[in-house]
């Protein structure tokens, strides 16, 4: 099967979020840049079903020309094409990015030509249920409308069930027929969705424990070629003005004591707090 | 201006999350227009923000969507919150959640009522009605907004978190209708001040094929012990905990409080506890009367997952990790020094009442 893992890549952020002096952005001056967590998760769940069903990953970003670190680090996880959808580093909104990854699929479904049905070149495109930074909740929605395919968001468990081949000798495995059953979370129970490939899923962290990349996948990767493209940015209604940490952020502890001579003022307090039995 | 509300239920009750999206939604409904650029919108980090949430100011007004049947309507609730109009929107094509189908009668009910704006709470269902609303009618859908208020040019100027809280955005949206979610732990739930009387409507959506490829097939309960999300203690262990076997400690003192056990999201990236158990961005968000932090710097992604923590205590090597500047008490020394002590403390105590 043909899968499109589609990844943003976001700011390395840890005890604190620094915002540039003119408020448009994270400062990112004193940190490195990572895939956004659900989405290196859609990257391994995209490698793990090709490690079932056969067929290849292909990653896909849309970001500034440094974005290519994060197509190499999913492909040394074991995707096998990397697609950037170059930008000149401004924010893009959801619609705009959905509408440049879209292209970029029915650019390869031209590519591939007569192989198809006029249909999606991939039998699974899935996405990270939201961006880390700036939480859309979206993309991967709206990408579904544009193709037409349906979609499930959400998701921590994924099984895909490909059709048994047909008896005159095609690869025993097909995509036509293909459904995907996915699981998620709601209110202490689990949804549970069946749906027909191809489809768009977006998956949560959790759905799996991504692997390390092997020193052979890494080596692979250094050497990949990526496939580069630069869609043009459209406004969309939305306009940040400007980003601001929230008030009344700092506070500091009041100190109990140190080590194990704490315990008796800790007890105290978990009793003051009416927590011990 | 009229702004439609997707009302979730929670058994036969509106959920709290859907309280909160329609006291948000009230609040937007009365906001008075001023002249463009003048007014901030409220400042609305985490816990706080809506600003005048009494009965919709003058011509505003609250309708809420049900999806079920209109003799299932909690009416009671609805009005206690100034929602004078409730759709129930039944189907016999609908039979369990079915996200484009909602959306898809979230279009047709905003175009009857004429909704200046659609609001739905932050959830996993409400972002993603949103968004299926937002693709079908080719709008912006702005998720996870703190507060929003009208301009008299007719934008709205809107407060939303970006990374789970731990940042704000100020923008100004300018789209008919407006679509969005609420940040459930940035507004309070808080009923109208005066009473307003509210008409049920059933509401039969057109749906198309395409609207019901996917829908809940399932929903079947899971077995599971105290919930981390609901919890009243939760005892958490990050990467000072050292890897799997420095939980029992922890396990322990959890049993003792009554409590549960959360991680960091370093130790689901280790493999050392199952994700479930992780707190914060990605993982659970948890609002416990005592979150004790154990050998957890406090990563910003761990914190947005905290926010609803009465109180915190930090337990750490380090008196400059940022958890410190998050915590109310903190204990400095290594954990594996204080965990065991402490609970040894608290069976002693136990044991001198017996």
């Amino acid at each position: 099967m043909e899968i499109l893992a589609c990844v943003k890549r976001v700011p390395m952020v840890g005890g604190k979020i620094v915002v540039t002096a003119d408020g448009q952005d994270v400062d990112t001056r004193m940190s490195g840049f990572t895939v956004s967590p659900h989405e290196e998760c859609a990257v391994e769940e995209a490698v793990r079903l090709v490690e079932r069903h056969g067929g290849s990953v292909t990653v896909l970003t849309l970001g500034p020309p440094a974005a290519a670190d994060q197509l190499r680090d999913m492909l040394a996880l074991g995707a096998s094409r990397a697609v950037l959808l170059e930008t000149d580093g401004r924010e893009w909104g959801p619609i705009a990015t959905a509408d440049a990854i879209v292209a970029a699929v029915r650019a390869r479904a031209g590519q591939e030509g007569a192989a198809g049905d006029a249909g999606c070149p991939y039998d699974l495109l899935l996405f990270g249920n939201e961006a880390a930074d700036t939480g859309d909740y979206q993309v991967g929605v709206r990408v579904a409308h544009l193709l037409g395919l349906p979609c499930v968001t959400g998701i921590k468990n994924l099984d895909v069930t490909m059709s048994a081949g047909s008896a005159d000798g095609e690869a025993a495995e097909s995509a036509a027929g293909a459904r995907a059953r996915a699981r998620r979370e709601y209110r202490g129970t689990e949804e549970i969705f069946d749906i027909p490939l191809p489809a768009v899923v977006s998956v949560k962290e959790g759905i799996n424990l991504p692997r390390y990349p092997s020193l052979p996948g890494r080596l692979r990767a250094k050497r990949a070629s990526i496939e580069e493209s630069a869609p043009e940015w459209h406004p969309e209604g939305l306009r940040k003005e400007r980003l601001r940490v929230p008030p009344g952020e700092t506070k500091r502890a009041e100190v109990l004591g140190t080590g194990a001579d704490a315990v008796p003022a800790l007890v105290a307090l978990l009793d003051e707090l009416g927590v011990l039995s | 201006m009229t702004v439609l509300c997707l009302a979730e239920l929670d058994g036969d009750a509106v959920a709290d999350v859907s309280l909160r999206a329609l006291t948000f939604a009230r609040a937007l409904a009365g906001s008075v227009a001023t002249p463009a650029g003048t007014s901030m919108a409220g400042e609305a980090g985490p816990g706080g923000g809506e600003g005048g949430v009494g009965a919709a100011g003058a011509g505003g007004r609250v309708a809420a969507v049900v999806f079920g049947r209109a003799d299932g309507v909690p009416v009671a609730e609805l009005s206690a919150y100034g929602v004078a109009d409730a759709y129930a929107v039944e189907s016999p094509q609908l039979t369990g959640y079915a996200p484009q189908a909602w959306a898809r009668a979230l279009a047709e009910l905003a175009e009857e009522v004429s909704a200046a704006a659609v609001v739905a709470a932050g959830t996993d269902r409400g972002h993603e009605v949103l968004a299926h609303l937002g693709a079908i009618s080719g709008l912006p859908m702005v998720a996870n907004c703190a507060s929003a208020e009208a301009s008299a040019d007719g934008t709205l100027r809107l407060v939303r978190h970006r990374w789970a809280g731990s940042l704000l955005e100020d923008a100004v949206l300018d789209a008919a209708p407006a679509l969005l979610t609420v940040a459930v732990d940035a507004v309070t739930p808080a009923a109208a001040d005066a009473f307003v009387a509210t008409r049920v409507h059933a509401g039969r959506p057109a749906l198309g094929e395409a609207d019901l490829r996917v829908a809940a097939v399932e929903s079947a309960e899971r077995s599971g012990g105290a919930s981390l999300a609901t919890a009243r203690v939760v005892v958490g262990g990050g990467r000072g905990v050292g890897g799997p076997e420095g939980f029992g400690a922890l396990e322990e003192l959890a049993g003792l409080l009554g409590g549960v056990v959360g991680v960091s999201r370093v130790v689901t990236s280790e493999g050392w506890r199952p994700h479930k158990q992780q707190v914060g961005q990605t993982g659970t968000r948890i609002s416990p009367e005592l979150y004790l932090a154990c050998g957890i710097s406090g990563a910003i992604q761990h914190m947005a997952g905290c926010l609803s923590a009465k109180h915190i205590v930090a337990v750490n090597t380090d008196p400059d990790a940022p958890i410190i500047s998050h915590a109310d008490y903190a204990v400095i020394g290594d954990l594996k020094e204080v965990i065991p002590a402490l609970v040894a403390a608290i069976r002693a105590r136990d044991g001198s009442r017996q």
